[in-house]
């Protein structure tokens, strides 16, 4: 990574036009060319630097439901757990975290409010550990925005 | 034991269809990425067999309406170096936490800041905020600076590192909901 690939991520985080040449109008920003500027984010996305580029979408906006949830798994059946967890389409993210009471965190995303007592139920079922919720009551702030 | 929508006013109104069945076809096509082309919403138009001009049109649409947060490019944050990911969650006092969660989404390093509700007796918190940073002591520096902030009104707090992502599919809309 050199200065131009950290003035590309630092800088075209919320920062792509909606017009007809938007890597031209980004690439003129940065001082750059259009092609060169395609052709770095070609390479950062092949290495993982970046994960996409696009839209990011609120999806709750358009009628989808989403929560915060998280269960105690027991160290010797973690691995167990996180299978019967994960197999679930509506589990977008799962993270361990180090926490005595509540150690596996996931996010969940349905079309309907209504599926996600469904999905908790499922869950506390086919684990048999308690499924503590937390839908969010309001946010703040969100901007996932990372410098390089 | 969970906070329910009826409470919080402004909580997203979920039921309020805001896009229709071309822009949920545009959601469809965009949510992998964008075509890394010259003219990438005219590659779009042409596969959704929209004019280019329609697709430019109902992105800045969703854009208004809070549908697209933003374009642009989403980095990995493990691949800049953020390792340590902490999840801070805060016991503050119900009458306090609107007005210190605001405050608290201002931090430039907290990348989520959420009111959700507590879960008595085993969790007190109400308050959550997620601190990047490049060690475990960055992540613990930032967390003072919110303690710092919240003063007397942090009655409790935690700080939970994320130590393995188990699943990381993200957020999809599938191709089939075009059906509706």
């Amino acid at each position: 990574m050199d200065e131009v690939d950290r003035a590309i991520i630092n800088g075209l985080q919320g920062g792509l036009p909606v017009c007809e040449r938007p890597y031209l109008e980004a690439a003129q920003r940065i001082g750059i060319g259009e092609e060169d500027l395609i052709a770095r984010l070609s390479r950062l996305l092949a290495e993982g630097v970046l994960t996409r580029i696009g839209p990011l979408f609120q999806i709750e906006r358009i009628g989808g439901a989403f929560t915060l949830a998280a269960l105690h798994a027991p160290q010797d059946s973690f691995d167990a757990v996180v299978a019967k967890v994960n197999a679930l389409p509506e589990v977008a993210h799962n993270y361990a975290r180090d926490h005595k009471l509540l150690n596996m965190w996931f996010v969940l995303a349905t079309e309907t409010p209504e599926e996600i007592d469904n999905v908790i139920g499922r869950i506390e079922c086919d684990t048999g550990c308690e499924v503590f919720n937390f839908p969010k009551s309001r946010e703040y702030f969100v901007e996932l925005k990372f410098e390089a | 034991m969970n906070g329910s929508n009826s409470q919080f006013p402004d909580a997203p109104v979920v039921d309020a269809p805001i896009v229709d069945a071309i822009d949920r076809a545009i959601i469809v096509a965009t949510q992998e990425g964008l075509p890394l082309v010259a003219r990438p919403y005219h590659v779009l138009a042409e596969q959704l067999q929209l004019s280019a001009e329609e697709v430019m049109q109902r992105l800045r649409r969703m854009q208004d309406s809070g549908v697209i947060r933003r374009i642009g490019v989403v980095p990995n944050h493990y691949a800049l170096g953020y390792r340590a990911n902490g999840m801070s969650v805060w016991n503050v006092p119900d009458e306090q936490v609107d007005r210190l969660g605001e405050q608290v989404g201002k931090f430039d390093f907290v990348s989520h800041c959420y009111r959700r509700p507590r879960c008595l007796p085993q969790w007190p918190y109400n308050l959550f905020a997620m601190v990047h940073g490049k060690s475990r002591d960055e992540v613990e520096a930032k967390v003072e600076k919110i303690a710092g902030l919240l003063g007397e009104y942090a009655l409790g707090h935690d700080i939970l590192y994320s130590t393995r992502i188990l699943k990381k599919t993200g957020l999809r809309l599938a191709g089939s909901s075009l059906k509706k």
